[in-house]
């Protein structure tokens, strides 16, 4: 068996405030496979988002150890070993969509033929092809969060990281856009680690689901999804589906309870 | 039809304005120059009507207040009727005081760049320089400036120079604390951003904190072209009123002569409201063409 792309052992975050410590994280251990579409899932103030952050080095950990593509995540951050895409699309208004994609590439120093090759590579994958010249605010939320996924995979990181990426958006849209998504993985063959608050998108994307608790922040569950990686919204209605929907449920409920 | 709608709806509230300054103007005239008028008439053992002491408030030489039409007059004959080399024309005045108000507010506005991006990167900085400028502001300039010209004087630096640092010192101040405001505008997740492309502190500040910084800065560079004129103009009063706009006032004042100095400050006005509108076309242009209003 490979080596994990990303490996979290006995990992521990303590944030210190004016009310005193607060647990973030505790004891983590969890593996991600090469491939995997791994969802994080739990209410606020689970750590899910924390623990995402520990993987792109935006936090460091208390104690334990956390190891993307066999480095350490701060090693792993500056040899851009992952896109990562935030809540909000945070598009620079003053830069076209084109321009806004090529600005990672631009700071790593990939020279302007590649950068425009690039672009348009992600364009396409994204289903964006014939936007490059519009700016920000002449696209829809669901649109400006397409371009700032294809701005996150224009340098080829093999790692995607999603901060609730379709938070934001109204439902007929997001689940356009989780159908994209799993395209756009499959093509890409990328290792996903996905935050979400929703049980059925988190079920539908996944091939892993990680169940978090708050107070302090830990892993529940974890739960293996059975369903095939090739899959459409009608899976939905499948008893399959249902069965790792209230699975995580129970999971949800488990970390409340012992509270 | 319509075009003259729209221009009267445009220019309606701005003209009923300005009509109803200049008849403030001319009543305040009368009110004010009516005591030389009547004293005129008493020396001359005589007595006048009102209309004939209307008529003489509107035309004398050195009034209390000049009216509206008499600084009109002053400023054609200063402008269009004299050569621009002339010591009499007001237009050579102007460009000695521009020449130092523009080179002034280059400095004050390179100043305030500097110090704003030193604020924001550095953390004793941070501490210690905001409370300096603030204490800056608040020595009158009138007291600072003898000082400055007469310390650079000392050090064979004359004319222009001095001015122009009068200038800056009254310019950088709304630089630095726009400057300061839009280099932190990007938000933590921005930041956030920029550290996960791994970015260098100089293309954060590059490419993220100086574009989102642009509308602050042009905000503050409209203060600053008008804070530049007032401190190219309190510049030239202590250098015994040799040229430009404050000499123009200065020796008006010697010599009483209130029409002078009204043109002058007439002038004053419209070049300040000049600069600071030509600002605005620039941040227009730019913001337009950086995406920023639609």
């Amino acid at each position: 068996m490979n080596n994990p792309v990303i490996s979290a052992k006995n990992l521990s975050l303590i944030f210190s405030t004016n009310d005193g410590p607060v647990h973030a994280l505790q004891g983590i251990n969890l593996d991600i496979e090469k491939g995997e579409f791994v969802s994080f899932i739990g209410p606020s103030g689970c750590g899910k988002t924390t623990l995402l952050r520990v993987m792109a080095d935006l936090e460091t950990p208390t104690s334990g150890t956390i190891q993307v593509n066999g480095m350490s995540a701060a090693e792993a951050r500056m040899n851009r070993a992952y896109g990562y895409v935030f809540q909000a699309a945070g598009l620079y208004p003053w830069r076209t969509i084109g321009g806004n994609i090529k600005l990672p590439l631009e700071i790593m120093g990939y020279t302007k033929a590649q950068q425009a090759e690039r672009v348009a590579h992600v364009l396409e994958l994204v289903e964006l092809v014939g936007f490059e010249k519009k700016f920000p605010w002449q696209l829809s939320g669901g649109m400006q969060q397409r371009a700032s996924i294809a701005r996150a995979l224009a340098f080829d990181a093999d790692i995607l990281l999603m901060d609730e990426p379709f938070g934001a958006l109204d439902e007929i849209v997001r689940d356009h856009l989780n159908e994209q998504l799993l395209k756009l993985w499959a093509r890409t063959e990328k290792t996903i680690g996905f935050v979400t608050h929703s049980i059925p998108e988190a079920v539908f994307l996944s091939t892993k689901i990680v169940v978090m608790s708050p107070r302090p922040g830990r892993i529940a569950d974890i739960i293996d999804s059975p369903l095939p990686r090739d899959r459409t919204l009608d899976i939905r209605d499948s008893p399959e589906f249902l069965d790792i929907a209230a699975q995580v449920r129970d999971g949800l409920h488990a970390g409340h309870a012992d509270e | 039809m319509n075009s003259l709608r729209s221009f009267w709806y445009r220019a309606g509230p701005v003209l009923t304005v300005l009509l109803t300054l200049f008849a403030i103007w001319y009543v305040a005239a009368v009110w004010l120059n009516s005591s030389w008028a009547y004293d005129k008439a008493k020396r001359a053992d005589t007595t006048i009507s009102f209309s004939e002491m209307v008529v003489d408030t509107m035309a004398q030489d050195k009034p209390l207040l000049p009216a509206p039409h008499q600084v009109v007059s002053e400023i054609y004959k200063t402008t269009v009727l004299k050569k621009i080399t002339s010591k009499r024309s007001l237009i050579w005045h102007g460009w000695i005081t521009l020449s130092a108000t523009l080179l002034g507010f280059a400095f004050g506005t390179g100043l305030g760049i500097v110090l704003a991006i030193g604020i924001v990167y550095s953390r004793a900085m941070d501490m210690s320089v905001m409370p300096w400028v603030i204490t800056s502001q608040t020595i009158p300039i009138l007291a600072i400036a003898p000082m400055i010209i007469v310390v650079l004087n000392a050090v064979g630096v004359s004319g222009l120079l001095p001015k122009a640092i009068i200038s800056m010192y009254l310019s950088f101040f709304p630089v630095v604390v726009g400057m300061v405001k839009g280099l932190r505008a990007p938000d933590q997740m921005q930041m956030d951003q920029m550290r996960t492309w791994n970015a260098s502190k100089f293309t954060s500040l590059w490419k993220l904190r100086l574009p989102s910084s642009m509308p602050y800065l042009f905000a503050s560079l409209k203060i600053g072209i008008a804070a530049s004129l007032v401190g190219a103009i309190v510049g030239e009063l202590p250098t015994g009123a040799v040229a430009g706009l404050g000499a123009r006032l200065l020796a008006g004042s010697y010599y009483g002569q209130t029409i002078q100095i009204w043109s002058a400050l007439i002038g004053a006005a419209i070049l300040a409201a000049s600069l600071v509108a030509l600002i605005g076309m620039v941040e227009k242009y730019t913001l337009r063409k950086m995406g920023m209003q639609s």
